[in-house]
């Protein structure tokens, strides 16, 4: 039953996304879709942890945007994520980087390298 | 009208179309095959009659050997009979035909799926019919809190009216759910896609009917 279930997502799992952990800087390509015109957004920062299995995996960013610190939850899978680009290798010693969001950009710089 | 016979594998999700997760229900239907066709003149009704699942022949009664045996069917575990299929692709359909997915289904078509829901064993009306429970736990009050309440008034009319909502028995039967659409079809493994769920355990018969 459940190799059946895996067949039958396994089709739309990507093949093309690099591979990233917590810690890493990676940036996300987002396809946005306003009207009928579709552009794409870009997305970088400090990946915090990923979660899940299989189609259902996803993987939190983190930015400080303007002052405030971002995070968006991307599917890694979605059709609506053109690409995912590594950018930078983190030194970190834990799969969830929740303890950054209480850290200032110094200390995260710190933190992840 | 046009149904076929299945089994729920479970329940996964998909990206469609427009990119959005869809949770769907994995359904292995068919190949079903028509055991026998009922007509208005023979039988009062028009109907037609599918068998799901190979079966050791050894395993039947007799009477079950020489019904399959009058269609030459290979002998099927469940049969069941659906009223009326529509299309010119079904007006051809004789007795030994076999029915599969991507005969029937199409992505997009809105279907009925019909099975036995999980069954619960006794239940109380909380759980059974949705009450709300009575009272708190504090003020000295204890016991009450998935209670049913009052069942009815006293002198008048002295008795418990039929269909007062009481707990029992739970689960266990048919359940159709409705309007459920066709996300994907899979011929190669007989498999359709359904958005959404419906009752039943896994690996259990199911009925999906076209809207």
């Amino acid at each position: 039953m459940e190799h059946i279930l895996r067949s039958v997502t396994s089709a739309q799992l990507r093949q093309d996304i690099p591979a990233f952990r917590a810690g890493d800087t990676v940036n996300v390509s987002v396809r946005v879709v306003e009207g009928d015109k579709e552009r794409i957004q870009h997305f970088e920062g400090i990946v915090m942890g990923r979660r899940g299995s299989g189609l259902n995996e996803t993987v939190t960013v983190r930015k400080i945007s303007n002052g405030v610190g971002v995070e968006r939850i991307f599917p890694l899978h979605s059709p609506r994520i053109a690409k995912i680009d590594f950018v930078k290798a983190g030194q970190v010693r834990r799969a969830k980087l929740y303890h950054l969001r209480a850290l200032g950009s110094k200390d995260v710089r710190r933190k992840t390298t | 009208m046009s149904a076929l016979l299945g089994k729920k594998v479970g329940m996964t999700g998909i990206f469609d179309a427009e990119g959005q997760y869809v949770p769907v229900t994995v359904i292995q239907a068919g190949p079903c095959y028509v055991t026998q066709i009922k007509t208005k003149a023979a039988d009062g009704y028009d109907a037609v009659q599918l068998g799901f699942e190979d079966i050791a022949e050894r395993k039947l009664t007799k009477p079950e050997k020489g019904h399959f045996a009058k269609t030459g069917v290979q002998p099927k575990r469940y049969v069941k009979e659906f009223r009326t299929f529509e299309g010119e692709k079904f007006a051809a359909l004789t007795p030994g035909s076999a029915i599969s997915v991507s005969d029937i289904f199409n992505e997009g078509d809105v279907v009925h799926v019909s099975s036995t829901s999980k069954g619960r064993g006794f239940q109380g009306v909380v759980k059974r019919h949705h009450f709300g429970g009575v009272g708190s736990t504090t003020h000295g009050q204890s016991d009450r809190v998935r209670a049913p309440g009052s069942i009815g008034a006293s002198s008048y009319p002295s008795r418990v009216f039929k269909g007062q909502r009481m707990g029992g028995r739970m689960g266990g039967t048919r359940v159709t759910t409705r309007n459920l659409r066709v996300m994907k079809v899979l011929p190669e493994q007989n498999l359709v896609l359904v958005s959404g769920s419906f009752a039943g355990s896994k690996n259990q018969v199911v009925e999906i009917v076209k809207a």
